[in-house]
């Protein structure tokens, strides 16, 4: 069914655009169980593999819960509509009852590591807008969280999809189901169908870089400066530092060729305003594009496949194009032009800032719960974080766009600048820069708060709770036989890495951070942290 | 391809193969012609184009079929694919006119909404089973469903599946290294088997009226484990009562709708006692915990005192269907890969689940009848039949329904001056008779020997009562597990404090119904289908491997429309409840202030009479009576979301009755 109706099922799928709960008369609601998040695509392993290893040392449906939430909405709305924070607060405590009073260990992936920080507030907060648990409720109930591929501080890859559906695989959609979203039915608007499904979902919202400049790097800066791209032969054959520095084959602009790559500018249009130094730059001027923005847009022909570029004028377009750079920070400022509904519906349920007064009141409301910047863990000093993710693959950090041929109807009108390339073993490639990572979270954003945010104790971290890096480094399979890997490294596919799973396990059978041997790190994540300079 | 072959020497180019491609051919052919076009003259051109034809060959045609086949079948696929889903509904309507609305439409136009939160507790068999842990056999099938879904395991390796299935036989529970577990969520019991829905078609109503998953739940537990024992294992019991809770609390303190289903109404009535009952052996719920969660209980087809079919199914396995797993893989279990042992691998497997125990009939002979008397005799199967001419079919047939078992149909229809019994109790079980070659087949008839068996078939007649003692005469292992998890009999003094152990829990005749003089308790349940009663048995030819006992198909009735067919004598029920053991709670033993339901807890009796499908299109028709057909029933579920959407019993109209229930429970003296 699904090949021959996507337009159905895209019009199921997204939601109501003004208040982010479903569209009238429609109902699409998660799948509960275990059954909820393995085979969610027959073939694509999820937590099967990681499933059947634990039943192996005797875990089964009694012990082991499947929090299945509607992955669309934004985290407090899947209370507001499901109930789902309070479904999970009454599992976890029923499983630590039946289970004769033994903590839980919680294993949250990806998006879900936000949800459940967001839950860890949540139920302690009192109601209505938390669950009541009390202040000692995650010290009674939880043993362990394990972090897998955490995006703590968001990815970059998120900006890319709301500002073009772009990124490579937070598209959700797209990476499921290539062959409906890329096949002709849909004629050429396919990208423009998946933004308007996409944006109406808030939750990728909470996957927007956090912490701004501070945290990803301005004009000029940025922690990663530095990183080699060459991760394979970083890897294999350990290269001297020399090959640092990338030759940028530009001479004719005569741009400096040996600048490190300025990961700051997560948006530059055009590959040399990704290079020139900032004092050449155009200062962003988009206070004033909000104002032009009221007047009317154009081509009302393409109503039809209704993405909020449609009104956007062509001049404030080129105005954004103008502006050349943007970084972390006015990148909000940028998405708040070209889709305010999504962002006013975002300012209302996250908050991607970096707290200056932890103890401000204004932190109870729950849009800052989600946001590990924003909020103190609870007092539970025996609890133990553990960030566990793979590295090793090129993960998107930063992006060259141009504009879009301008007569076309309906498209969208910046794509990212497919023709920008590097050198061979540059960090450029197809008009993206690449840093460590498991190829949807850079290792700053998995594992800067284990490794410096939440160290020991700090105002993120009053109680002391000890965190623990585990990182996993990528090895593709080695025979096709193998599948999709025991060693992979990538964000997905990591569920199915045996040291991995073997780590969950121990965990799981009661070890603690230190049993299982400590840190395990591959990558730079301590030096990156350390010139990360956020108030602890 | 004699043409062929002398062009070909004609030529020179020596003997070709025949099956070289046709192209090849046709290249020869131009050559040949061109060389020999002054020799041959025209009539040799017309032979040739005939030879082209005759190259026709057996391999050809055979390709071009296969060809046809493929496009026409990929056609058809894509033909059906793009078919708009609504097409055969079109179709249906077309042939038989429009089709009434879905009740689940049909009272959203009413205005109805989703306001109770539901619970969904289903029946023996129809719950999903999945393997968590098994043996070397098993390799690769982790959590795929052993029961449910598509049963492929069971053709691909049999053995192993028997071998999984089964429990431990002495403490019914799972043998040394096999873990299979109940799947849990809405999918653990919407669908059957593909295409045999069992709670689907009610989902997709009460989804119609605004229900989904949080205020829906599907307390799937362990069908094969004794209620008690699913608390103990997997933490059953616990699981319901937390999701019970947690679903009144998020729905605005509204209280919970149950429905179960089949034995599912044990289930929540042993759940309803336990919850109660304080810690260890209970939930620890406190005495007010039915009052302050439940509004209703709906109970569906529910077998409250036992059915007859039970003991058949236990005593030769043969009962027509709670010889579950043959009726739901007949072909599995009737061919020939067990040569014919079939019976007796199904025996062992499910003697060993001691949920099958629970509906053994309850009561003794004060409900089911004695040797001379039952409720229901005077009953006659053809109803319109005696509607019409109620003169002397009564006379006729009288039925001794009360002896469920008897040996030989003379037996059954004698009067019982003249059965001559013999007490089988003190009879001494022979020694081992079974020689070693049956060995794998393991039933406990094997112990008893022949002069065991002979004992039981000189005993004649059992009622109610003595066969709970028979069941113990032949299957003492079985029965053990039993009489620590179930009771059968009826409570003298319902304050003795021997009361509160778990085992009387499923019997509502030795339990009080909790305090909660708000709920209601409904029984729903389809009539007007034959339901089997009582059986005929005889001893079968000894070889020793069979059981040694089986039903006589032979006995039929002496007359058209007789109420035994084939061995069983058969009264008005749902095919697998007689009417009595569905009914009689609610019009008797609980209706008012009795000391059942000390708190006067309001029942109602809500009947569905059978009519089968019209026709083919209509599937397993909307207005069945059948036991899990019901569930499709359009009435029942129209009842059903009536009381979820906040109506009362009497909202419904009360009770609706087609059947002599009231008259037979008034047959029954049993001091209320």
């Amino acid at each position: 069914m699904l090949s021959i109706m996507p337009l159905c099922w895209l019009e199921h799928l997204s939601l109501h655009n003004e208040t982010g709960l479903d569209p009238p008369d429609i109902r699409v609601r998660a799948v509960p169980g275990l059954v909820a998040a393995d085979y969610f695509a027959p073939g694509y392993f999820v937590w099967a593999v990681l499933i059947e290893n634990l039943a192996k040392i005797g875990y089964e449906g009694k012990n082991m819960y499947m929090a299945a939430y509607d992955w669309r909405l934004s985290f407090q709305n899947t209370e507001i509509r499901d109930q789902a924070l309070s479904r999970l607060k009454s599992k976890i405590e029923l499983m630590y009852v039946t289970n004769g009073y033994k903590k839980v260990v919680v294993v949250p992936h990806s998006m879900g590591v936000l949800y459940f920080l967001h839950f860890m507030k949540w139920v302690e907060s009192p109601p209505p807008m938390g669950g009541g648990g009390g202040p000692d409720w995650c010290a009674k109930h939880i043993k362990a969280v394990m972090n897998i591929g955490p995006a703590f501080l968001g990815v970059p890859k998120a900006v890319s999809n709301i500002f073009s559906a772009e990124g490579k695989d937070v598209a959700f959609v797209r990476a499921v189901a290539p062959g409906v979203l890329d096949s002709e039915l849909l004629g050429l608007q396919t990208l423009e169908h998946i933004m308007r499904v996409s944006r109406t979902w808030d939750s990728v919202i909470s996957l927007l870089p956090k912490g701004g400049d501070t945290i990803w790097g301005n004009l000029d800066w940025s922690p990663e400066e530095g990183n080699s791209c060459d991760l394979d032969k970083k890897a294999n054959a350990q290269l001297s530092t020399g090959d640092v520095n990338f030759n940028h084959s530009d001479g004719t602009r005569g741009f400096r060729v040996k600048e490190p790559v300025k990961y700051g500018r997560i948006i530059s249009f055009g590959k040399a305003a990704s290079q020139i130094p900032s004092s050449r730059l155009p200062s962003p001027d988009l206070k004033e594009l909000l104002r032009l923005r009221s007047s009317a847009g154009l081509s009302l022909s393409c109503g039809e496949v209704l993405t909020e570029y449609d009104e956007i004028s062509r001049e404030s377009i080129k105005r954004i194009a103008e502006n050349k750079a943007y970084t972390a920070q006015n990148a909000f400022d940028l998405l708040r032009f070209v889709a305010p509904k999504l962002m006013q519906r975002a300012e209302a349920h996250f908050s991607h800032g970096i707290a200056d007064n932890l103890d401000d009141p204004k932190y109870d409301h729950y849009k800052y719960w989600s946001n590990p910047l924003e909020t103190k863990l609870p007092h539970a000093p025996e609890m133990e974080i553990y960030c566990l993710y793979g590295v090793g693959i090129p993960t998107e950090r930063s992006y060259v766009y141009k504009q879009s041929p301008s007569d076309k109807c309906k498209s969208i009108p910046f794509r990212i600048d497919s023709s920008a390339d590097g050198e061979p073993d540059s960090c450029l490639k197809s008009g993206v820069y690449f840093v460590d990572g498991d190829e949807s979270v850079p290792v700053s954003s998995a594992g800067f708060m284990c490794a410096k945010g939440w160290k020991g104790r700090t105002r993120f971290n009053p109680a002391g709770i000890s965190t623990y890096i585990r990182e996993y480094r990528h090895k593709p399979p080695a025979s096709l036989l193998e599948g999709r890997g025991v060693e992979s490294g990538a964000h997905v596919d990591i569920m199915g890495n045996f040291a991995f799973i073997e780590d969950v396990m121990r965990v799981a059978a009661g070890a603690t951070g230190s049993d299982i041997g400590g840190d395990r790190i591959h990558s730079d994540i301590v030096k990156m942290s350390q010139r990360i300079n956020v108030q602890l | 391809m004699a043409l062929l072959r002398r062009r070909n020497k004609a030529s020179g180019s020596g003997t070709k193969e025949e099956e070289e491609g046709a192209e090849i051919e046709v290249e020869e052919d131009d050559d040949k012609n061109k060389k020999e076009k002054k020799k041959l003259g025209k009539t040799e051109k017309a032979n040739s184009s005939k030879k082209a034809k005759e190259k026709w060959s057996c391999v050809d045609s055979c390709c071009w079929l296969i060809g046809c086949i493929c496009t026409i079948w990929w056609l058809l696929l894509f033909l059906y694919k793009a078919m708009p889903a609504s097409f055969p509904q079109f179709v249906t309507e077309a042939i038989t006119g429009p089709l009434p609305d879905p009740p689940g439409l049909k009272l959203r136009k009413e205005g109805l909404r989703a306001e109770h939160p539901v619970v969904f507790v289903p029946g023996i068999v129809t719950g999903g089973l999945e393997l968590w842990e098994g043996h070397q056999c098993a390799e690769g099938l982790f959590r795929k469903r052993l029961w449910g879904g598509t049963f492929g395991e069971v053709y691909k390796r049999p053995s192993c599946w028997v071998e999984h299935m089964s429990l431990d036989n002495e403490t019914g529970l799972d043998p040394p290294g096999v873990r299979v577990r109940p799947v849990s969520g809405l999918v653990a019991a919407d669908y059957f088997a593909p295409g045999y829905f069992v709670w689907a078609v009610l989902i997709a109503n009460l989804a119609r009226v605004g229900y989904e998953e949080k205020n829906m739940y599907m307390a799937a537990y362990d069908w094969r484990l004794s209620f008690q024992n699913t608390e103990v294992r997997d933490q059953t019991l616990s699981r319901i009562k937390s999701n019970i809770e947690l679903m009144v609390a998020t729905n605005g303190g509204k209280k919970a709708v149950i429905l179960p289903h089949s034995m599912g109404v044990l289930y929540f009535l042993h759940f309803m006692k336990w919850v109660e009952a304080p810690a260890p052996m209970g939930g620890g719920g406190g005495p007010d915990w039915c009052s302050k969660h439940i509004k209703a209980v709906i109970n569906i087809g529910g077998p409250f005192l036992g059915v007859p079919k039970a003991v058949a199914g236990l005593f030769s396995a043969e009962a027509k269907d709670i010889a579950v797993a043959r009726a739901i893989a007949p072909g599995f279990l009737d061919n020939d890969r067990f040569r014919l042992q079939t019976l007796q691998h199904v025996m062992r497997m499910t003697r060993t689940w001691d949920s099958t125990l629970s509906m053994i009939p309850k009561g003794g002979d004060t409900i089911w009848g004695g040797m001379d008397w039952s409720p229901e005799e005077g009953y006659s199967p053809s109803r319109e039949k005696q509607r019409n001419n109620d003169t002397q079919f009564s006379q006729s047939e009288i039925v001794n329904y009360g002896r469920i078992i008897s040996f030989g149909k003379d037996v059954a229809e004698a009067p019982s001056s003249e059965i001559e019994r013999v007490d089988f109790r003190g009879a001494i079980k022979g020694s081992n008779v079974a020689n070693t070659t049956c060995r794998d087949v393991w039933t406990e008839y094997h112990d008893m020997g022949l002069g065991g068996i002979r004992a039981v078939a000189d005993h004649k007649v059992y009622t109610a009562e003595s066969i709970i003692d028979l069941l113990y005469f032949v299957a003492p292992k079985m029965m053990a597990r039993s009489s620590a998890h179930f009771s059968y009999g009826i409570a003298d003094n319902l304050e003795d404090p021997k009361y509160s152990h778990y085992k009387y829990w499923s019997n509502p005749l030795e339990t009080k119904l909790p305090n909660a003089p708000d709920m209601e308790i409904f029984s729903l349940y389809g009539v007007g289908i034959p339901t089997e009663r009582a059986y005929i048995y005889e001893s079968s030819p000894s070889a020793e491997c069979y059981i040694p006992f089986q039903i006589n198909t032979s006995a039929n009735g002496d007359i058209e429309d007789s109420c035994l067919k084939d061995g069983v004598y058969t009264v008005d029920g749902d095919e697998t409840v007689p009417v009595l053991s569905a009914g009689f709670m609610c019009a008797k033993g609980w209706r008012g202030k009795t000391r059942f339901n000390p708190s006067g807890i309001k029942t109602y009796i809500r009947e569905y009479d059978h009519s089968p499908p019209s026709h083919l299109l209509e599937g397993r028709g909307t207005q069945s009576g059948a036991h899990v057909d019901i569930m499709g029933n359009f009435a029942l579920i129209e009842d059903i979301i009536r009381v979820a959407a906040g109506a009362k019993g009497e909202d419904l109209g009360g009770d609706k009755v087609y059947s002599d229930i009231f008259k037979w429970s008034d047959k029954i003296s049993l001091p209320l």
